[in-house]
């Protein structure tokens, strides 16, 4: 049992922390038969326990910051932290904004950016190619 | 030659893996299958196996409200539970390892065992979430066991009426009897619609769509299995798919128990065996394709409210009309 078994199996949790839907929409259209993310053994689970990626969208609000955090601690090693959409990498449009605590980086570690607003759903799957890839440099720092 | 006792004892632990394997397997086809009839590529035949692969590396979260030896304990218990369920059930040509006089009873009984674990270790886990997904979970046991007590019923009258009282519970008496024989044209209609009434109570057994009320990942968070993480959510997958090969063997051995060689078909012997367990095969093939993943495509999700319904009310009357039409043939043929 290695790393790699997880690379074929990556159960995605999604959280939304302020985002505004359409990077949310962007997510749910990866996941439609156009795209078909669960050939990759990619499947979309309702709760953080069960999950090996975090799909955070949004600048993070006031209020999200402690509910982002937990959620990240709820989550079982090893995990892979993303950050979908423009608002969630930089603030996007709500960059030093009084309203928010974000980007997400501030608050939990992320592994790997997807830039776009919203991005399209290949840069998602993408996004998600990359994480297996710093799984792998994971485990080859072992 | 060895001991008969010693020979059952060595058949325990291979019953055991080929009941997971075949399981994994099923489970397997069940989601390219499903992903096709959604014109979609789906994942490979593996997938449980690389899922399984990957829980069993996962970190093991306890909650800390949690109760900690009961939230480890249930997942062991749900697997040991369908693992012996399938002990009673003959499978893949081998004779049921615990076969006994009314062992359909005891089957009856031992079903609720997994189903009951996921209560427990959900009321356990401490969580709002997991909570109302145990209630949900018990409401539904609630409802579909109703049908499923009329359908084991009806078959052990049937076998009564027809001159074997003695063996009226016993699985394997039934399964050599092939009820399709005892009756008449009337009481084969009522035997149908009792198949279609225990293919869907497996449904529910099953916590698929449909009646997943209690598991609802987009309401309640995973319902039962919210807190589960790591090795013990892999107990739990393991589970259920252990019971579903063991609930499409309880079909098979009640419903379609006739195999190639009885009907004589191919030559009993070597080729025989495999055309047997071939033609099982594709016997659970139909069970858990009907059961499960035709089933969960054409449907959405019913609220817990109509999975009380649609069990008590529709199913549970379907139940007694094949009971009734499998009594009138009986009464019709005794006079």
């Amino acid at each position: 049992m290695s790393i790699k078994d997880l690379n074929r199996s990556l159960w995605v949790f999604h959280v939304n922390t302020g985002s505004c839907n359409g990077c949310d929409i962007e997510i749910v259209a990866a996941l439609t038969p156009r795209y078909d993310a669960e050939r990759f053994g990619v499947k979309l689970v309702g709760t953080p326990r069960h999950a090996d990626v975090l799909l955070v969208t949004g600048p993070v609000t006031k209020d999200m910051k402690d509910k982002l955090k937990r959620v990240y601690d709820q989550t079982p090693d090893p995990k892979v932290v993303m950050s979908i959409g423009n608002c969630g990498n930089s603030g996007g449009c709500f960059y030093e904004s009084y309203n928010i605590d974000g980007p997400i980086d501030k608050v939990v570690p992320v592994d790997v950016y997807v830039a776009g607003c919203p991005p399209r759903p290949e840069a998602i799957i993408d996004g998600v190619v990359k994480a297996w890839k710093k799984l792998e440099d994971l485990e080859a720092k072992k | 030659m060895m001991d008969p006792l010693l020979m059952n004892v060595a058949m325990i632990p291979a019953v055991a893996v080929l009941g997971i394997i075949l399981g994994l397997i099923y489970k397997g086809i069940d989601r390219r299958l499903a992903a096709r009839m959604q014109a979609r590529i789906g994942p490979p035949l593996r997938q449980p196996f690389i899922d399984l692969k990957k829980l069993m590396m996962k970190e093991n979260i306890v909650p800390k409200n949690a109760v900690s030896w009961v939230f480890n304990f249930m997942p062991v218990v749900a697997l040991a539970s369908s693992l012996m369920l399938l002990m009673y059930i003959p499978f893949l040509q081998i004779p049921a390892i615990l076969a006994g006089s009314g062992d359909l009873i005891v089957i009856l009984y031992v079903l609720i065992f997994p189903s009951l674990a996921l209560v427990v270790g959900g009321f356990a886990s401490g969580s709002p979430y997991a909570t109302v997904g145990a209630q949900r979970e018990m409401v539904a046991m609630l409802s579909y066991e109703v049908p499923l007590a009329i359908t084991i019923v009806s078959i052990a009258w049937l076998m009564s009426m027809t001159g074997s009282i003695g063996t009226a519970f016993d699985l394997a008496a039934v399964s050599a009897a092939n009820i399709w024989s005892l009756v008449g044209p009337i009481g084969a209609v009522g035997l149908l619609l009792l198949l279609v009434v225990l293919i869907f109570v497996t449904t529910g057994e099953m916590g698929a769509i449909p009646v997943d009320a209690a598991e609802a990942e987009t309401e309640i968070a995973g319902g039962l299995l919210a807190e589960y993480s790591g090795r013990n959510l892999a107990l739990f997958y393991l589970t259920s798919a252990v019971k579903m090969v063991a609930l499409g063997s309880l079909i098979i051995a009640l419903f379609l128990p006739m195999t190639p060689v009885q009907l004589g078909l191919v030559q009993a012997g070597n080729t025989g065996m495999i055309a047997n367990v071939l033609c099982f095969l594709a016997k659970l093939f139909v069970v858990v394709f009907l059961s499960s993943t035709f089933i969960r495509v054409a449907v959405a999700r019913f609220r817990i409210t109509q999975v009380v319904k649609v069990y008590w009310g529709y199913t549970t009357l379907a139940a007694l009309l094949g009971l009734l039409l499998v009594g009138v043939d009986i009464l019709l043929k005794v006079s």
